[in-house]
């Protein structure tokens, strides 16, 4: 069947198409099949970075074309650089990132390792545990708000049942200190489930035969887990460890939903301040030394991070 | 007939009936915030249709988002919007990117005259640079920040005479921050009718604009201004003056000790919701809003009175409001022309003021019976005496998102002082017209 396929292929290519293709080298045509995503990749990635770096050392503003464009050298990095509440919102990105991903990774591995072991129900479990990932951020966001409402919001009440405190009294939003918190709750909520599944993923493949001889050499289930499931499962982890540092790195519609980055600035992470400097302050140059900065720290630690991993993965 | 002959005929009637009507019709966009007074704005430009011939269609963006959506539209060049209601702070920008058609040539052509509106409307809404005769501008929608409160709170014989234990002084319609303060305070967390309520819902939300328009109903009564001497850009002494300073710490203990948990991010509908729903004995907000609020079944009526904005040191209020403007990018100017020039005329601001409208001609505002037509007219025609609006410089986003940080910073997330603040709102002003080549 499939040689009928070739044969009226063959066929219905005109002579003077297949003598040129005859006439090609292998990697030629090689070429010719990728050059087209080549240069897809080029024009809405390599050019679009050269661009950004070249308007970085700019004054140039997206809204004002007319204006003249002045070179300032290294100006906007040395601003950025030296800005302080350009670490602040580093800070503030740093403790979105170290206390998402630990508390992901911890119950997301946690829940694994319950969906794992066989039980009734088991299938609707899983089904219920993953439809928070399967909202958009936009709608949990809005939800959430509402639920940090002090006056109306169900959290508040939650917390005020098991602490005995007024619910008016503490704003899960308005407050500086409990800020940060909120949206880590709202993030761990959302995307552990996806860790979970990784995790999963990662428990699935251990076959059972390891585990008979563990048992068969009398070694403890505290033993098995530390011995067999953790260095077999850790290579899915620091992958999933990964993805949700990527993405949480980018964080921007949850937190906007949520906060709009305050109390003042406590939560307003570097993507929020990234977008208000591009697209309504409409400082591009300074913006697009931002954003370079941010990609170089996110490449330079993914890098590392990637590298750690295939150490793991080749032990 | 021959055939040639009656193809010939066809094409002529054809293309004169295509002609004619391509001439006389036109499909326009009119670009504004959605809110109370763009419905009565399609209510009110039926009449435009039926006059010229003209479609008119609508893009109403949510305030939140009314800014960014319709800079980027402005920005990019689009074609979206024929007509536009921008905000009163988007005027230099416009004039200076080209994205706003200058009127002057029109409204001579036409004889419309900037005489004919309220000095503070065509001032704020139509020139640029400010004050010179550089219209790009129609004045189409006063307003400005006022304030409303529960009538049938303030007219209870218990709690007057709980209000006159606890200050010694009658409840009434507040004449100074101070006092709008003590009342509010006043009310905080006190039980009517079974239920808690709170003193004033006020403006602190971050993401836009809301905590600057909100604050600068403190900043202006207190004689705040945002140069020593206009056009120089000279700040220093008149952003942080003492005045100033005391008057952002007096917005904070508002905030701090007179609103309703929760309340860190609010802005226009937070406040509706807050007064509606009876949380709140008074709530600063647009005069755009009273007619609804006046309307409102549950909380408007005989519930309801409004009052402006309390005067300290000198009398002042936030301006709000917008003028129209033809877009530059839009191929049916001519159109868009002619509604500015339906829009202009005394009838049609009398029946845009009966709809719910703001009027800012003169034929309207000094008209015997309109301080009488609404029970907030004759506080709107004291607030647009003293209105003082933000920056309108092309670079006022910036000028704008520095402000909203350093309050915020401030008021709500309590970060140093006010005197800090306000220091460093200059540090960043100074960057931003230095980078404007203005200082």
């Amino acid at each position: 069947m499939s040689d009928r396929t070739i044969d009226r292929v063959a066929q219905a290519t005109p002579v003077r198409a297949a003598r040129k293709i005859r006439g090609l080298s292998d990697r030629a045509i090689a070429w010719i099949f990728i050059s087209p995503t080549i240069f897809l990749l080029l024009a809405i990635n390599i050019f679009p970075l050269i661009w950004t770096i070249k308007l970085s050392f700019t004054n140039f503003k997206a809204n004002r074309i007319g204006r003249e464009i002045k070179d300032v050298g290294f100006r906007n990095y040395e601003r950025i650089l030296t800005d302080s509440d350009t670490w602040l919102n580093m800070q503030a990105t740093a403790h979105f990132l170290f206390w998402t991903i630990f508390f992901q990774v911890l119950i997301g591995f946690a829940l694994a390792w319950l969906i794992n072991k066989k039980f009734r129900g088991n299938d609707l479990w899983t089904t219920i545990i993953v439809l928070p990932m399967m909202l958009s951020p936009a709608v949990v966001g809005n939800f959430w708000k509402f639920l940090y409402q002090p006056q109306i919001g169900l959290f508040n009440y939650i917390i005020a049942w098991f602490t005995g405190k007024d619910p008016s009294s503490f704003e899960m939003l308005g407050s500086v200190q409990l800020a940060p918190w909120s949206i880590v709750i709202v993030d761990t909520w959302m995307w552990t489930p996806f860790v979970m599944l990784i995790c999963l993923a990662g428990l699935r493949s251990i076959p059972d035969y390891i585990y008979e001889a563990a048992e068969v050499d009398r070694a403890s289930k505290l033993r098995q887990f530390f011995t067999i499931t953790i260095p077999m499962v850790l290579p899915f982890l620091m992958l999933a460890v990964l993805f949700r540092g990527i993405e949480n790195f980018k964080m921007f519609d949850l937190v906007v939903q949520l906060t709009g980055g305050g109390p003042g600035s406590t939560t307003e992470l570097t993507s929020i301040n990234l977008k208000r400097e591009a697209f309504e302050k409409w400082r591009t140059g300074y913006a697009s030394a931002y954003a370079i900065i941010l990609f170089v720290t996110v490449f330079g630690l993914a890098s590392i991070y990637v590298k750690a991993l295939n150490r793991v993965k080749q032990r | 007939m021959t055939y040639s002959k009656l193809a010939s005929a066809s094409a002529i009637v054809f293309a004169a009936t295509t002609l004619s009507t391509t001439a006389q019709a036109e499909d326009l966009t009119l670009c504004w915030a959605a809110w109370d007074p763009a419905n009565a704005l399609v209510e009110l430009s039926k009449e435009f249709e039926t006059e010229s011939g003209n479609t008119m269609n609508f893009e109403f963006v949510p305030w939140p988002n009314f800014a960014d959506r319709m800079q980027n539209e402005l920005n990019s060049g689009g074609k979206l919007c024929d007509l536009l209601i921008g905000d009163s702070q988007w005027i230099g920008g416009g004039a200076e990117n080209g994205h706003y058609v200058k009127l002057n040539d029109f409204f001579d052509a036409e004889s419309i005259s900037m005489d004919d509106f309220a000095p503070a409307t065509v001032y704020a809404y139509s020139t640029w640079p400010k004050g010179t005769p550089n219209y790009y501008a129609l004045p189409a929608m006063g307003d400005a920040n006022g304030w409303f409160y529960r009538k049938d709170w303030f007219e209870n014989e218990d709690i007057k005479a709980a209000y006159k234990e606890a200050t010694g002084q009658d409840l009434r319609e507040p004449e100074s921050q101070k006092e709008l303060l003590q009342i509010a305070q006043f009310f905080q967390g006190r039980e009517i009718d079974g239920k808690t309520v709170y003193g004033a819902a006020i403006f602190t939300e971050r993401g836009s604009e809301g905590i600057t328009m909100g604050v600068t109903g403190a900043l202006y009564p207190w004689g705040f201004k945002y140069e020593n001497t206009p056009g120089s850009y000279d700040m220093e002494g008149a952003v942080n003056s003492p005045e100033a300073v005391e008057a952002l710490e007096f917005y904070k203990e508002l905030y701090k000790t007179a609103t309703p948990p929760g309340y860190t991010n609010s802005y226009m509908s937070e406040s509706l919701d807050a007064f509606k729903s009876g949380q709140v004995a008074m709530a600063m907000n647009w005069f755009a809003f009273f007619p609804g609020l006046f309307a409102d079944p549950n909380t408007g009526g005989e519930k309801i009175d409004f009052f402006v904005n309390p005067p300290q040191n000198v009398a002042g209020s936030t301006l709000g409001g917008q003028g129209i403007s033809v877009v530059s990018y839009s191929d049916k100017q001519d159109a868009a022309l002619d509604y500015i020039k339906w829009f202009a005329q005394p009838e049609v601001q009398a029946k845009w003021w009966e709809l719910g409208g703001y009027s800012a001609h003169n034929s309207v505002l000094q008209d015997p019976g309109f301080v009488d037509s609404a029970p907030f007219a004759g506080d709107f025609l004291l607030a647009m005496n003293d209105v003082q609006d933000f920056w309108q410089e092309p670079a006022y986003a910036e000028l704008l998102l520095a402000m909203q940080k350093r309050i915020h910073d401030y008021v709500v997330a309590d970060q140093g002082t006010a005197q800090e603040a306000l220091d460093l709102l200059i540090e960043d002003w100074t960057e931003t017209f230095e980078d404007e080549g203005k200082l």
